[in-house]
């Protein structure tokens, strides 16, 4: 059980994280589809940080938990700066969003493994030393402890064998939840994807606006690509987040636009992106039976199940649904 | 607006729109070949073992790719190679096919961004098909077109799903795209993980991949292309595609039906009000999209010597989502997507051969390839430009 919720928590944070992302982006009015490539962005940065101080010998073991922090907010700057072309296109050129989102997810993995063959000569960038588990793992050698010490049941599933990166996100989650429905910035940003020109009448720069939806949404995409690939694929980048970002665009959807919710569809996603995973020897109880190996239903059934539920979703709700008013559209003063 | 000239009352060449299509296509294509170069020559300025000489053969083949001849005494030559523009012809058939899919959704004012899903069904119909019925004592022809045509059905049937959401439903076809797309990644995985009489059991070491077809002898006739391209893998797929863009721009530019396709792309109320059954008219174009799709599957498996590594549920297949260069490059304009994809397929050679060659590889080209896609969504910016409006001075864009 313990393992199933830990597991479930690093698939489920960064699918919220990113999530929001879109959420930040789409109340400003701008859509963003390129959430998978600025997390395979983001993965990218964050790893060969990771290496490159490490080759340099910056760092050594004792301060991976420092070293994890800064590559993490390296990871979100970049993504926040790769994100800007994306603003840039569809804020100044007013281009077809969907087309510059649709760009960027293909110029991302494109960029990402030009550079990775480059600097690594195969398609995969990992740690220039140690792994994900030895170097960033939470566990209680961490505090001087001996590695088979057991707080109880019920701490250990908090702080043994986690990521500190996991937490942070969902610190940023709820921080930036609030920063969107409960100041005046938020809701700011929040009535430019709704009414841009009552906005614009009232006194606010709905471009500025739009570049700070953006902006904020490519850091935190960063921050989740490259948790996701800390926690689930050993550090690593390949050029892929596995349709991560496509799936955070339906826990989005799932999520109807609200941050509250979006925890909730993280969460259940991420829960059928573990037992896929894991399903064949996951025994929930403990009682030795791998009970979903014995009900026999194939893995890709609970990989496919999240955009299936999407879907009905978007059939049953599309006459109420939240989504906000102006997205897609680009702002243009003169229509006013 | 449309400037007459003063002494014919036509409108000048250049003031045309076809025109001004392709010259900012060739706009987005200069630029974007330009960022590749930028990046060749900043990689090689920062790594040592790059010479000055690499630099420069590395920008050759970006913009030569396909007549390259390989290495002759130290040096890259360029001439006639057969090998490389038999093999553009063959990996341009899935491009061309997939960037029509994308034209015609475009036509029709919908964004088809699920051709990987539609490409993915086809698959899955076509090797199903053609594996099934290969040893049966069916003619191998029959097969094959039974096999097509099975790829066909299955795309478009797909297709219709999104149609349908957005006919009916009205929710943008992009989202349930997006969705289809990977229902379909994991279906078709799913699939062929159950049915073990497709698996490529026979080479060890090859796990993830289906049987080539041409083991069951269900292939695309070559039509003399073995005899032009020498050594390539060039075959009649490419004939075949090239006549689908031809009747599909009949259909589109001469037919009622393709009228009432495209007055649906440009207002849609307008159609309602003249008689048009507007929702029918979205659900048939996104099914004819996704059979186009899956054709573009079914040529490039038929071909033969292709092996589909199905275990695919994380990826999707880039020939799809390369439809929409394809098409946005050609202004969607079915005979153009020809050209355009002929060009993707060059700069995909283009790549493979700066790998083998050089200390560079492959992504360069789609690194090229994506500059293209951005360029291109702000085509409107390239032809205010040429349309000579000036911007206000001080005022934002």
């Amino acid at each position: 059980m313990v393992f199933l919720i830990q597991q479930t928590m690093l698939y489920a944070v960064p699918l919220m994280i990113v999530a929001l992302a879109g959420v930040c982006a789409e109340r400003s009015g701008i859509i963003n589809l390129a959430l998978e490539g600025i997390m395979i962005f983001g993965a990218f940065v964050g790893v060969l940080f990771i290496r490159t101080m490490q080759e340099n010998n910056l760092f050594g073991q004792e301060s991976g938990q420092l070293l994890m922090i800064l590559a993490l907010l390296t990871a979100s700057i970049c993504g926040a700066i790769f994100s800007l072309l994306l603003a840039f296109s569809a804020i100044n050129l007013k281009a077809d969003q969907t087309i510059g989102g649709t760009a960027l997810n293909m110029l991302s993995p494109a960029i990402v493994l030009f550079f990775i063959n480059i600097i690594a000569q195969q398609n995969a960038l990992m740690m220039a030393k140690g792994g994900a588990a030895s170097w960033f793992m939470i566990k209680p050698s961490t505090f001087g402890l001996p590695n088979d010490h057991s707080w109880g049941a019920f701490i250990d599933l908090f702080i043994n064998k986690v990521y500190l990166a996991t937490y942070i996100c969902m610190i940023v989650f709820v921080i930036v939840s609030i920063i969107l429905y409960k100041t005046r910035f938020g809701l700011r940003l929040r009535s430019c994807g709704e009414n841009p020109h009552a906005s614009d009448s009232l006194g606010i720069n709905v471009y500025k606006m739009r570049y700070a939806g953006v902006t904020l949404s490519g850091f935190l995409a960063g921050m989740g690509g490259f948790t996701f690939a800390l926690t689930t694929s050993n550090c690593s980048s390949t050029g892929q987040v596995a349709g991560y970002g496509f799936l955070a665009l339906a826990v989005m959807i799932f999520g109807n636009w609200t941050p509250l919710n979006i925890a909730v569809g993280g969460i259940l996603f991420g829960l059928f992106k573990c037992i896929a995973a894991t399903y064949a020897t996951l025994d929930i109880n403990g009682d030795g039976v791998c009970l979903l190996a014995e009900i026999g239903i194939s893995s890709y059934v609970y990989r496919l199940l999240p955009y299936l539920i999407t879907l009905i979703i978007l059939a049953f709700t599309s006459k109420n649904s939240r989504v906000p008013k102006a997205e897609g559209i680009p702002y243009d003063k003169g229509a006013r | 607006m449309l400037r007459l000239d003063s002494e014919t009352g036509k409108a000048k060449w250049y003031k045309n729109e076809g025109t001004k299509s392709i010259a900012s296509a060739l706009v987005s294509i200069l630029i974007g070949m330009c960022v590749g170069m930028i990046i060749i020559i900043l990689v090689g300025l920062a790594k040592p073992e790059i010479s000055t000489k690499g630099i420069m053969e590395g920008i050759k083949i970006v913009f030569l790719g396909v007549f390259s001849t390989g290495r002759a005494a130290g040096a890259v030559t360029f001439g006639f190679n057969p090998v490389n523009i038999g093999n553009m012809l063959f990996r341009g058939t899935p491009l061309i096919m997939a960037g029509l899919s994308v034209a015609v959704a475009f036509k029709t004012g919908l964004f088809n961004i699920g051709a990987a899903g539609q490409y993915l069904m086809g698959t899955m119909g076509t090797i199903s098909v053609a594996l099934t019925l290969g040893n049966s004592g069916i003619p191998s022809f029959i097969v094959w077109i039974l096999a097509f045509t099975a790829g066909v059905v299955l795309g478009a049937l797909w297709g219709c799903i999104p149609g349908a959401f957005k006919a009916f439903l009205n929710i943008n076809e992009v989202i349930t795209c997006i969705m289809t797309n990977w229902i379909a990644a994991n279906l078709v995985t799913w699939f062929f993980d159950i049915n073990d009489q497709f698996k490529n059991g026979a080479d060890g070491g090859k796990v993830g991949y289906t049987i080539p077809l041409s083991n069951v002898d269900v292939v695309t006739p070559r039509m003399g292309m073995d005899v032009i391209f020498k050594g390539s893998q060039a075959n009649g797929g490419i004939i075949i595609a090239i006549i689908i863009a031809i009747v599909v721009y009949i259909v589109m530019s001469k037919t009622t039906f393709g009228y009432e396709l495209k007055a649906c792309g440009s207002n849609m109320h307008a159609t309602k009000y003249a008689g048009i059954n507007s929702k029918r008219n979205q659900i048939l174009s996104m099914a004819i999209a996704g059979g186009l799709a899956a054709a573009g599957a079914s040529l490039y498996w038929l071909s033969g010597n292709t092996e589909f590594f199905w275990s695919t549920y994380q990826t999707l297949p880039a020939d799809g989502f390369n439809g929409i260069p394809v098409a946005l490059l050609a202004a969607n304009h079915p005979i153009g997507v020809i050209l355009s994809g002929l060009f993707m397929a060059m700069l995909n050679i283009a790549g493979l051969q700066l790998k083998t060659l050089t200390a560079y590889n492959e992504y360069i080209a789609d690194i090229i390839i994506a500059v293209i896609v951005y360029l291109s969504a702000f085509s409107m910016f390239f032809k205010e430009i040429m349309n000579g409006r000036k911007h206000k001075k001080g005022g934002k864009i």
